[in-house]
């Protein structure tokens, strides 16, 4: 019974996961917001690759400093290309009626992209463009068919094709990485926007294990007392 | 110096008297059970909200056009702004869950019945203001799911016949939810509707203190007396009751706190995704729930056929499977209030009606598919059938002996 109860509660759960993802297959990436030097590499490929279409305006320059282990001045040499003041936020200069009009669709904000889209669907998205010449930007994407977003990191990825006939990807020839590395490249970025969608998730964690700590000295002290004054009951 | 300062008090102001009959003297029965927890922790999630809610208001903004911004805002920027917002968002499920199971004690002990009719009436209210208070609550983040979820359940009132579009129109302010239905969802939210919840649960209270708290025999405690007056089973709620809902309100705490730290949006239930995406009035979501709460009675509603286009006969039908559980004292005929000396009809009643309202309330996540509509009806017609049918198979019902006095 136990165990049949369990199932049902997870199934209810993998409901509310595929529903987020629209019937494609998602790939798997595990996910560690603690890992500094994964969200490093991350935040260079963000600033690289997406913030000049994309923005992150509620996303600060000098939290995602602290928050990476770097120094303002790190930050300001190395991953500031789109505002001068640490205290910014990630915005762009672009401007949303222009976008509309280049894209078809203004790009959206990814501050809090890793909530609503899901991580395993990032990496996917991200790793699933290939060429298709009917499309304006001349790619189309496995995970979302017919996005208005060309792609962008094909510096990196190269162009993959899309079989005919059984419809998988196959990876280019002389691609600059290999997938191995494009893979990891991808995972960074994803575990980057992760972070990003919410920074105070390294201070919750952090935060937890004392709180429930607390709890069960509390409880160490009233469940006894409770058992004092309720000796003389029934 | 201490009593005093309380003579001074008491001269002006009842303060020891309400100390005595509301917890030092009143009398609790002395075989309460888990299910008594709920009652007080509802309370504690009440006072939760309410000072959570004070500190999001001083950081939040109700205008379409900054809302979303600053609930990013308070998550990021403000100091322990995401604990006291995760608080609040937590602490409206935990609202709900504690409250369904304190109702749920309710129903399996009788507590709804003679003389604590009017108790239940305003638990009852309680629960409804509550439900327009999450509802009005939910539409403030502004994400996808705030806004067409407000725009779904504002466009029922529109069902209603002759007056139903000028009514939805006059409550949203605007021809779609809007800005002003925004400001004005604000207004209800952290004003009137606490308000209203305070001075109910208030009622609540006094009308509870007033009659006796039943418990899981359903024995009437204050029928058998010591000589100073003193119901035999009773003992006083402060301290024998302080002290246990004290260690009720840790193990409710590190639960809350699990939920809280480790999985704030539980998988979508709490938090659902769609609504981190801001509220775009041009681009409806593929798939409209409400948040887990309210997904019975949207069951309800979808399960019951139009009539000529009209979604008017499932709304009458979603307010019916309300105004029932109101009442429920008058429809329930048996003599015995506890679930333990009930005979097998109630018993049986009760276990169908549970299950058709979690079945109905999975369902209400779900798109509606042939075979879920099929099964939502089934259970909507169960869940009717228990309130309907309930005057005769209570009145029939093979009941035991009820004891004198309170077991264990």
């Amino acid at each position: 019974m136990k165990h049949l109860i369990f199932t049902v509660f997870l199934s209810l759960f993998s409901v509310q996961a595929m529903a987020a993802g629209g019937g494609v297959h998602l790939d798997h990436t595990d996910i560690d917001i603690t890992d500094q030097a994964s969200l490093q590499r991350g935040a260079k490929t963000f600033v690289n690759y997406c913030l000049s279409c994309h923005q992150a305006a509620y996303m600060r320059y000098n939290r995602m400093a602290k928050d990476l282990g770097l120094t303002d001045d790190q930050v300001k040499d190395n991953l500031m290309f789109a505002s001068d003041k640490i205290g910014d936020t990630m915005t762009i200069a672009m401007r949303p009626e222009d976008a509309k009009k280049w894209f078809g669709v203004t790009p959206p904000d990814l501050s809090v992209i890793a909530r609503s889209r899901g991580t395993d669907w990032l990496y996917t998205y991200l790793r699933t463009f290939y060429l298709d010449s009917s499309r304006p930007v001349g790619t189309n994407n496995l995970a979302f068919k017919d996005v208005g977003m060309p792609h962008v990191l094909w510096e990196q990825q190269g162009y993959q094709t899309k079989d005919p006939e059984t419809g998988e990807l196959i990876a280019p020839e002389n691609a600059p990485l290999s997938t191995h590395e494009y893979n990891q490249l991808v995972h960074d970025l994803v575990n980057f926007l992760a972070y990003m969608s919410e920074p105070s998730k390294l201070q919750r964690m952090a935060l937890a294990k004392w709180v429930l700590l607390y709890l069960i000295v509390f409880f160490l002290i009233a469940y006894p007392l409770k058992k004092a004054f309720w000796k003389d009951i029934h | 110096m201490f009593s005093g300062f309380m003579n001074w008090v008491d001269a002006r102001f009842p303060a020891s008297k309400m100390w005595r009959e509301h917890l030092s003297e009143y009398y609790a029965p002395k075989n309460f059970n888990f299910w008594y927890f709920f009652g007080s922790l509802a309370l504690l999630v009440l006072v939760i909200q309410i000072v959570t809610g004070i500190f999001l208001t001083m950081n939040y903004k109700p205008d379409a056009a900054l809302a979303f911004a600053s609930v990013e805002y308070i998550m990021r920027d403000v100091p322990w702004g995401w604990l006291i917002r995760y608080m609040h968002s937590t602490g409206a499920s935990a609202f709900f869950i504690v409250v369904y199971l304190h109702m749920f004690r309710g129903l399996i002990y009788g507590s709804y019945k003679q003389p604590r009719e009017l108790v239940w009436l305003f638990g009852m209210l309680i629960y409804l203001v509550l439900m327009a208070e999450a509802f009005m609550g939910y539409l403030l983040p502004w994400g996808q799911m705030s806004y067409w979820g407000a725009q779904v359940i504002i466009s029922l009132f529109g069902a209603i016949p002759f007056i139903g579009e000028q009514l939805a129109l006059w409550i949203r302010g605007d021809f779609v939810v809007a800005d002003a239905t925004l400001n004005r969802f604000f207004a209800f939210h952290v004003i009137a509707l606490p308000i209203v919840l305070l001075g109910l649960v208030v009622a609540h209270i006094i009308a509870l203190h007033e009659v006796g708290s039943n418990n899981p025999d359903g024995v009437e405690i204050k029928k058998l007396k010591n000589k100073e007056g003193k119901p035999l089973d009773g003992i006083p709620f402060h301290p024998y009751y302080t002290v246990k809902d004290i260690v009720g309100v840790i193990v409710f705490l590190f639960i809350f706190s699990l939920v809280l730290f480790y999985m704030p949006e539980m998988g979508g239930w709490f938090l659902e995704h769609a609504n981190f995406i801001p509220a775009d009035p041009l681009k409806t979501p593929e798939h409209i729930a409400p948040v887990w709460y309210f997904t019975p009675f949207y069951a309800i509603l979808r399960a019951v056929p139009s009539i000529n286009a009209s979604a008017f006969p499932g709304v009458v039908a979603m307010g019916l499977s309300i105004v029932f559980l109101f009442l429920l004292p008058w429809l329930d005929r048996s003599p015995v209030k506890s679930i333990r000396y009930r005979g097998p009809y109630f018993k049986i009643a009760l276990t169908l009606f549970i299950i058709s309202f979690l079945v109905l309330g999975f369902l209400g996540t779900q798109p509606a598919t042939e075979l879920y509509t099929l099964i939502a009806q089934i259970s909507s017609v169960i869940y009717f059938a228990f309130f309907i049918f309930m005057p005769f198979y209570t009145k029939f019902d093979k009941d035991k002996p009820v004891p004198e006095r309170v077991t264990s």
